[in-house]
């Protein structure tokens, strides 16, 4: 966990920079007009009036004909949100509104509020036009929302073992599953963190309280829980609170991380940031100071980074082959250097106790994330170059 | 990444002439003459702005005249592919290049891509090139790597172990070197900051040293500095305007092989810790014996002045300026650069400074080996120091032009 994420707030800025794009869910000042569209959602359909609109302000009268709540979304080409309207009951009617620029849109209707929902391809034409933005990088964008959200969908459960041991006051158990609970979370930290109030309420240290800060009322999340298992070695009442506290907040990230802004650039730099976080935090032994699981996270978080890169490969390919060539030598390297402290079999995430390895070998974990983290740092410009 | 000498922003823009002091530095560098010039004002190159030539026979750094302050970075390889390592050398060059002759590195610390960071750091933008210069020196693990170890020079011979050494991994050894002197030390910091960004993936950082206040000087002319024990060091060191000196005792000659080390030296780095605080409660009687010098003058006993010429047998006969002069080791002599560094304090409570012992040599058997033996021996300064750091290299000879780099001679094997 880090306290500040500049490049974050530089993605969000630059996001909205280019696109100009304002989501206003509540305008009531705009009945009908030329740019209104109907949206009737069933459980199986998503029917909408029209697929042409023009640039400007857009209206959606959304009418829920289905049995289950719904949502309906207005999405970029790299499903972005524009503007989106949640819990829309069975029989009930919505309006949803928004200042939409030129280009290509989604209109999506998710009956039970669950999966990519059902799709309607819109197009806005006139006024002034969005940059045009490289397909692939807007697939590349696409598929790694598939991925954050894959990861948080995949962490709850796990989470829950964890959650579930501390409450039965299983503390053998607890352990056991506690570095397990934090890998989707570690793969994907940059997005979560850019929702700027979820990181600290579940990953924040001892350290990064601020002053006046309480550390038994006001420290939540998996590190006080880990001090918990191997420091005090004891689980009381207020570990069995934060337990279920730590579910509810992972809950909202799950909730919350498909309308993350996503950008090219903020993937490049989410995947240089993760490699940060290596360098700061895991290779110290900082991150996880009682279980030692620092090469767990680690792990978690190269293989993030890579998925971003793999990603992003197509395009920055083209623009700077010498620098994926550089990349694709150092991932390897960096994966073969870790792969001398698995302990467990091939695909496992059992790593050697962190305490346990020594100095000269930190250095060379360091020397290696530093020769990756170098040319990753290149990889935003490599990506953007693209026409 | 062209080399660009007129690109702004440039550092050199800030300067006058190079002047007639900066014979001094061509000099060393084996007498390739250049001038800096782009204004109508003389400025000589003792002036702390100016800009020292990166080309000539010999590397500069050496026998340069002492900047103020040191960065010195000794590296591990970490790649096994011999090309790549060569690339990396040119890279350091062309870079070296630059930076000595106050430019910055690739396009520059701004102005470039938003979404990339900047090719230099810039923290010594605006800043006079310092007489920056880079040194660089080949450790004898490298000659193991890439089918080398047919070229290491005979003269690069592994250090003994010494009496009283305490030597830290952790601050010794390096398959490489760079030393970066300048006179201000936010250029001497950028300058490697720089080389260790361009090689990361190449190679790593293993360990570095800050030093200031040379505690020797090649222009014996000038004041003599003090070392941290308050003595004045050095004064019968090598001057660099010495020719004949320095092809005796610090050049490797034509005949002394490998071929391609012919114009350069050898470089043995000591980390020396000074016990402080208990050098601060020894009487003055005893300080003085120990050195053999007077505190205030630097006069060797028995006389007035700092320059004359000492009689050691005055001395006590573990005093230190016996034991270390060239008449007491068969007349071995080095050039010596040392700077001290003081790295805050050591957790308890004393002082962690000393000397960073930086020494240069035609012949390490014949150079530092016998002077460290005689001292290691029987020197009373002992009581005061430690060797807790230490690591010896083969120095090439300079980089003859733009289109030469630095290691040349042994990756290729021309001269």
């Amino acid at each position: 966990m880090r306290p500040a994420r500049l490049s974050v707030v530089t993605a969000v800025a630059t996001a909205a920079a280019l696109t100009a794009v304002t989501g206003c869910t509540e305008k009531s000042d705009a009945k009908g007009g030329a740019n209104s569209v109907s949206v009737t959602a069933t459980d199986d359909k998503c029917e909408v009036s029209k697929k042409e609109l023009s640039a400007g302000h857009v209206e959606l009268a959304i009418e829920n004909k289905g049995s289950k709540v719904t949502e309906v979304y207005i999405l970029f080409p790299d499903d972005r949100i524009v503007s989106e309207r949640e819990n829309i009951g069975p029989g009930t009617k919505q309006r949803l509104t928004a200042e939409v620029r030129a280009g290509s849109y989604e209109i999506a209707c998710k009956p039970g509020m669950k999966g990519d929902g059902i799709r309607q391809k819109i197009t806005v034409t006139g006024g002034g036009k969005t940059a045009k933005r490289d397909p692939r990088l807007d697939k590349a964008v696409a598929a790694y929302r598939a991925y954050t959200q894959a990861q948080a969908d995949e962490t709850l459960p796990k989470a829950k073992v964890f959650t579930d041991a501390v409450r039965k006051g299983d503390l053998a158990a607890a352990k056991k599953a506690y570095a397990d609970s934090r890998i989707g979370w570690e793969r994907t930290e940059p997005v979560a963190e850019s929702f700027g109030d979820i990181d600290p309420k579940v990953d924040v240290r001892e350290d990064g309280l601020e002053e006046g800060q309480d550390l038994e009322k006001d420290w939540t999340g998996w590190h006080r829980l880990e001090r918990a298992l191997w420091q005090d070695k004891k689980i009381g009442k207020r570990e069995k609170e934060l337990a279920t506290l730590l579910d509810k907040d992972l809950l909202d990230w799950q909730k919350r991380v498909g309308k993350a802004v996503i950008t090219p650039t903020s993937m490049a730099n989410g995947a240089k940031e993760l490699l940060d976080e290596v360098a700061t935090g895991k290779v110290t032994g900082e991150e996880e100071r009682y279980s030692h699981t620092d090469l767990v996270d680690f792990k978690a978080n190269v293989e993030g980074a890579e998925k971003s890169y793999e990603l992003l490969k197509p395009v920055a390919a083209e623009n700077d082959p010498k620098l994926t060539e550089e990349l694709d030598k150092q991932f390897a390297a960096l994966d073969k250097l870790l792969e001398k402290y698995r302990e467990g079999g091939k695909d496992s995430y059992d790593f050697v106790s962190y305490d346990k390895v020594g100095k000269a070998d930190r250095k060379e974990l360091q020397d290696g994330v530093n020769a990756l983290a170098e040319p990753l740092s290149k990889l935003a410009a490599a990506v953007v170059k693209s026409k | 990444m062209a080399e660009d000498n007129t690109r702004p922003p440039s550092r050199r823009s800030l300067l006058g002439w190079g002047g007639a002091g900066l014979a001094l530095g061509a000099a060393a560098a084996g007498g390739a003459v250049a001038m800096t010039r782009s204004g109508d004002e003389a400025v000589p190159a003792g002036d702390a702005g100016a800009a020292v030539p990166f080309h000539g026979a010999h590397q500069a750094g050496i026998a340069t005249a002492v900047q103020d302050r040191l960065h010195f970075a000794a590296f591990d390889v970490r790649t096994d592919d011999r090309e790549e390592f060569v690339q990396l050398l040119k890279d350091w060059t062309r870079a070296a290049a630059r930076m000595t002759a106050g430019h910055t590195v690739g396009e520059g610390a701004h102005g470039g891509l938003a979404e990339a960071p900047p090719d230099d750091t810039g923290e010594a933008l605006g800043l006079k090139p310092s007489r920056l210069t880079l040194t660089i020196g080949f450790g004898p693990s490298l000659f193991e790597r890439f089918d080398l170890s047919g070229r290491r020079p005979k003269a690069l011979v592994d250090l003994p172990k010494f009496p009283g050494d305490n030597l830290d991994k952790a601050r010794s050894g390096g398959d490489l070197c760079v030393q970066a002197c300048a006179d201000d030390p936010q250029v001497a910091v950028h300058a490697i900051r720089n080389l260790a960004r361009i090689g990361f993936g190449k190679v790593a950082v293993r360990w570095s040293q800050l030093g200031f206040g040379k505690t020797s000087s090649t222009t014996p002319d000038a004041q003599t500095p003090r070392n941290l024990f308050g003595f004045k060091d050095g004064t019968r060191n090598v001057s660099g305007q010495d020719t004949s000196a320095l092809a005796q005792h610090v050049w490797v000659g034509e005949k002394d092989g490998p071929d391609w080390m012919a114009g350069g030296s050898y470089l043995v780095a000591r980390r020396i810790r000074m016990n402080i605080e208990t050098w601060d409660r020894t009487s003055l009687g005893e300080q003085e014996d120990v050195f053999g010098r007077d505190k205030g003058e630097g006069a060797p006993v028995g006389k007035a002045k700092e320059h004359d010429e000492p009689f050691l047998k005055a001395m006590k006969p573990d005093a230190h300026v016996r034991l270390a002069h060239p008449d007491a080791n068969d007349g071995a002599t080095l050039l010596r650069r040392g700077y001290s560094f003081t790295d805050g304090t050591d957790g308890l409570g004393r002082l962690d400074a000393g000397l960073f012992f930086l020494a240069y040599q035609r012949d390490v058997r014949t150079g530092f080996i016998p002077v460290q033996r005689n001292l290691a021996r029987s020197d009373a300064l002992n009581e005061y120091i430690q060797h807790v750091g230490s690591a010896v290299f083969a120095v090439p000879p300079g980089v003859r032009d733009k289109d030469d780099w630095w290691g040349r001679g042994l990756f290729t094997g021309e001269a």
